[in-house]
C-alpha cells in the first residue's frame, strides 16, 4: 500500500495521544474514590494505576479493542482498504480533537462515546449507512444506559450488606475485620473468573474450566489473606472514636480500598485502552495485509503500546489531576468508596469481557449514585447526571461530524 | 487543560457537618444563660450586659451559619433524608438561639432584680434548660454516625434514646417553670405588678428554649421515621 509507513506512524501517534489522554484524565476518575476517601495516597494510586492499568490493557484489553477495530464498521461494505485506513485515522483525530476541546472547557465528555461517535460518523458519511453495523451499535448504546444502572444496583446491594453485616453488628470493628477480607475475596474471584473465561487466547494461553476456577480461587484467596493480614493490626484510636463512632471501622476499610483500587485500575485498563488502540490495530492490520476483511489476531505490541500510553499519561499529568480530585472528593468514606469501586470494577470487567466499550467514569458515577440511593452519602448533586446525559447527546453528533470532516481531509491528501 | 471531573461535581458538600456546627453555636449561645442569671442575682449590671451582648453575637453567628447552609442546599441534591426535613431541623435549632435572645433582651432593660423568694429556684430552672439543649446537641452530634448507618439500626436507636431524654428534661423544666410562676404570684405584694409581668414573660421565654430543644428532638425523630 502506498504511504503505508505514513499511515502507521500517524495511527501510532494518534493512538498514543488518545491513550495518553485516558491516562492523564480518566484514570483519576476511576481511582478518585480511593484517593478521595483518603484510603490511599496519590503516589500509591499512581503506582497501582501504572501496574494494573497496564496489566488490564494487555491481559483483558483485547475484546473491546476488537469491537472498536472491526465491530462498528462493517468492513465488507467499505470499498477499498485505503478508505478504511483514512476513516480510522479520521476517527482517532476527531476523538482526540473533541476531547481536547471538551477538556479545555471542562465538559464531562467520555472518551468511549467520542471514539464510537467518530467511527459512526466516518461510516455514515465516508462510506454510507450500510457501512455501520447498526445492530452492534445499538447494543453498545444500550450498554451505556445499562452499565451505570448495573453499577448502581450492585453498589446499592453492597452498601446494604455492609450495613447489615458490619455497621449494625454488635461490634462493628470486629465485624469489619471478619467480613472485609470476604468481600475482597469474592471480588477477586469474580473479576479473575470473568477475565479468564475463554479470554486469554491472544496471549496463547488456553485454560480449562477447572484451571480457570482454580486460578480465580487462588487469586481471591491470596488477596483475601493479604487483606486480612493488613487489617489485623489496626487499633482503635480512642480520641477519633469518641468523635465519630465508626472511625475504627473506616480505618479497616482503608487498606481494603487498596485492593478495590487495583481492580478498578485493571478494569479501566481492560476497557478504555481500546479507545486509542482499536483504530490503530485496524490500520496496522489493513496496512500489513492489504485487505479489509482480514480478521487477524491483535498483535500484542499494540496492547503493550496502549498500556504504555496510559502509564505515560499518568506520569506526565495524571498525578496533578488525581491530586485535584482527591481534595474534592472528601465526603466519601472508605467504606463507601469500597462499595462503589467493587461495583464499578465488576461492571466494567463484565462489559470488557463482552467486548462492550463502556464509559468507566459513568459507571463510577452510577455506582456512587447507588451508594447514595442506599442512603449512604450525605449529599449527591444530581445536576451531574443531567450534565452527563447532555454530553452524550452532544458528543455523538460532534464526534461524527468531526470524523467525517477529517475523513474527507485525508481522502483529499492521500486519495 | 482543565480537569473535567464528574465525580468531584457529583459529591456535593455535606450539609450535615455545618448543621452540627450550627447546633454547637446554638448551644454555646444557651450556655451564656446561667452566667447571665448569676450576674443578675449579684445585680452586676455590667456583667449582665456583657453576657447579653455575647448571646446576641452568638445568635447572629448561628443565623449566618443557617443562611449559609440554606443557600448551599439546592433542590437537585440527593440526600439520605428529605431536604425539607433538614431545613426544618435547621430552623428549629435556630429557634433555640432565638428564644435565648428573647430572654437576654428582656434582661437588657437592666431594671429587673431577682425577687428574694425566687432566688433559690431560678438557677436550677435555668440549668435544667441548658441541660435540655446540651442533650439535644449530643443527638445532633450523632448525625454523622446516622449517615454511616443509613439512618437505621443501632445508631438510630441511640439517637431516639437521647431524644426521649430531651423530652423528659423538657417536662421537668415545665414543672420548674410553673413552680416559679406560683412563687412569683404568691409574692405579688412584695414584687409589684410590673416586675411580675416581666418575670412571667421571662419564665415563658426560658421555657421556650427547652420547648425548641424538644422540637429539635421531634425533627430528628422525623428523620429516622422512614
Amino acid at each position: 500500500m502506498e504511504y503505508a509507513i505514513v499511515f502507521v506512524t500517524l495511527a501510532v501517534i494518534f493512538g498514543l495521544y488518545m491513550t495518553w489522554g485516558v491516562g492523564a484524565n480518566d484514570v483519576a476518575n476511576a481511582m478518585g474514590t480511593s484517593v478521595g476517601s483518603g484510603a490511599i495516597t496519590v503516589r500509591r494510586a499512581i503506582l497501582i494505576a501504572a501496574v494494573f492499568e497496564f496489566t488490564g490493557a494487555v491481559v483483558a484489553g483485547g475484546h473491546v479493542t476488537g469491537t472498536i477495530r472491526q465491530g462498528i464498521i462493517d468492513a465488507s461494505a467499505v470499498p477499498s482498504p485505503e478508505v478504511l485506513v483514512w476513516g480510522m485515522l479520521a476517527s482517532l483525530l476527531a476523538a482526540g480533537v473533541w476531547l481536547m476541546v471538551a477538556s479545555y472547557f471542562g465538559w464531562p465528555v467520555s472518551t468511549t462515546h467520542t471514539i464510537v461517535g467518530s467511527l459512526i460518523g466516518f461510516g455514515v458519511v465516508g462510506v454510507g449507512l450500510d457501512a455501520v453495523d447498526w445492530g452492534q451499535v445499538t447494543g453498545i448504546v444500550a450498554s451505556w444506559i445499562v452499565s451505570p444502572m448495573l453499577g448502581a444496583t450492585i453498589a446499592f446491594g453492597l452498601t446494604l450488606s455492609v450495613r447489615r453485616l458490619i455497621l449494625d453488628a454488635e461490634s462493628p470493628l470486629e465485624a469489619a475485620k471478619r467480613w472485609g477480607p470476604v468481600y475482597i475475596f469474592m471480588m477477586g474471584v469474580l473479576i479473575v473468573l470473568i477475565t479468564l473465561f475463554k479470554g486469554l487466547s491472544h496471549l496463547n494461553i488456553e485454560l480449562t474450566a477447572v484451571e480457570t476456577a482454580g486460578i480465580a480461587l487462588s487469586v481471591g484467596l491470596l488477596i483475601g489473606l493479604a487483606g486480612r493480614a493488613l487489617i489485623r493490626r489496626i487499633k482503635v484510636d480512642p480520641v477519633a472514636e469518641k468523635d465519630f463512632h465508626y472511625a475504627g471501622v473506616e480505618r479497616v476499610f482503608a487498606p481494603l480500598c487498596v485492593f478495590t483500587a487495583c481492580s478498578m485500575a485493571f478494569a479501566h485498563g481492560s476497557n478504555d485502552v481500546a479507545n486509542g488502540i482499536g483504530p490503530l490495530a485496524a490500520v496496522v492490520s489493513i496496512v500489513s495485509t492489504g485487505q479489509v476483511t482480514q480478521s487477524s489476531d491483535l498483535p500484542l505490541w499494540i496492547l503493550v503500546l496502549g498500556g504504555a500510553g496510559i502509564v505515560l499519561g499518568l506520569s506526565t499529568m495524571g498525578y496533578r489531576v488525581m491530586k485535584t480530585i482527591g481534595t474534592k472528593i472528601t465526603e466519601l468514606t472508605p467504606s463507601r468508596g469500597f462499595c462503589a469501586e467493587i461495583a464499578a470494577a465488576t461492571t466494567v470487567v463484565i462489559a470488557s469481557r463482552l467486548g462492550l466499550p463502556v464509559s468507566t467514569t459513568h459507571i463510577i458515577v452510577g455506582a456512587v449514585l447507588g451508594v447514595g440511593l442506599a442512603r449512604g452519602i450525605a449529599a449527591i448533586d444530581l445536576r451531574v447526571v443531567a450534565g452527563i446525559v447532555t454530553s452524550w447527546l452532544v458528543t455523538l453528533p460532534i464526534g461524527a461530524t468531526l470524523a467525517a470532516f477529517f475523513f474527507f481531509f485525508f481522502k483529499g491528501v492521500f486519495g | 487543560m482543565k480537569t473535567t471531573n464528574p465525580l468531584a461535581a457529583l459529591l456535593a458538600r455535606s450539609p450535615f457537618g455545618p448543621i452540627q456546627q450550627h447546633m454547637r453555636v446554638v448551644e454555646s449561645c444557651v450556655l451564656e444563660l446561667p452566667p447571665l442569671f448569676e450576674a443578675l442575682r449579684r445585680h452586676d449590671i455590667g456583667a449582665v450586659l456583657e453576657h447579653k451582648d455575647e448571646i446576641f453575637r452568638l445568635e447572629h453567628e448561628a443565623d449566618e451559619l443557617k443562611n449559609g447552609i440554606r443557600s448551599r442546599l439546592p433542590v437537585t441534591l440527593l440526600m439520605p433524608v428529605g431536604r425539607r426535613d433538614l431545613l426544618d431541623l435547621l430552623s428549629t435549632q435556630d429557634a433555640i438561639a432565638g428564644s435565648a435572645q428573647d430572654v437576654a433582651s428582656l434582661l437588657a432593660i437592666g431594671k429587673l432584680r431577682v425577687p428574694a423568694a425566687m432566688d433559690a429556684q431560678i438557677m436550677p430552672f435555668v440549668n435544667r434548660i441548658v441541660d435540655a439543649v446540651t442533650k439535644c446537641r449530643t443527638a445532633v452530634d450523632a448525625l454523622d454516625e446516622l449517615i454511616e448507618t443509613g439512618f437505621r439500626g443501632r445508631e438510630a436507636d441511640n439517637v431516639l434514646t437521647i431524644v426521649a431524654e430531651v423530652d423528659a428534661i423538657e417536662s421537668e423544666t415545665d414543672t420548674l417553670g410553673m413552680e416559679l410562676v406560683r412563687t412569683l404570684v404568691d409574692q405579688e405584694a412584695d414584687v409589684g405588678v410590673l416586675p411580675i409581668v416581666f418575670w412571667y414573660q421571662l419564665i415563658r421565654s426560658l421555657g421556650n428554649v427547652a420547648d425548641e430543644a424538644e422540637n429539635v428532638g421531634d425533627r430528628l425523630r422525623l428523620l429516622l421515621a422512614r
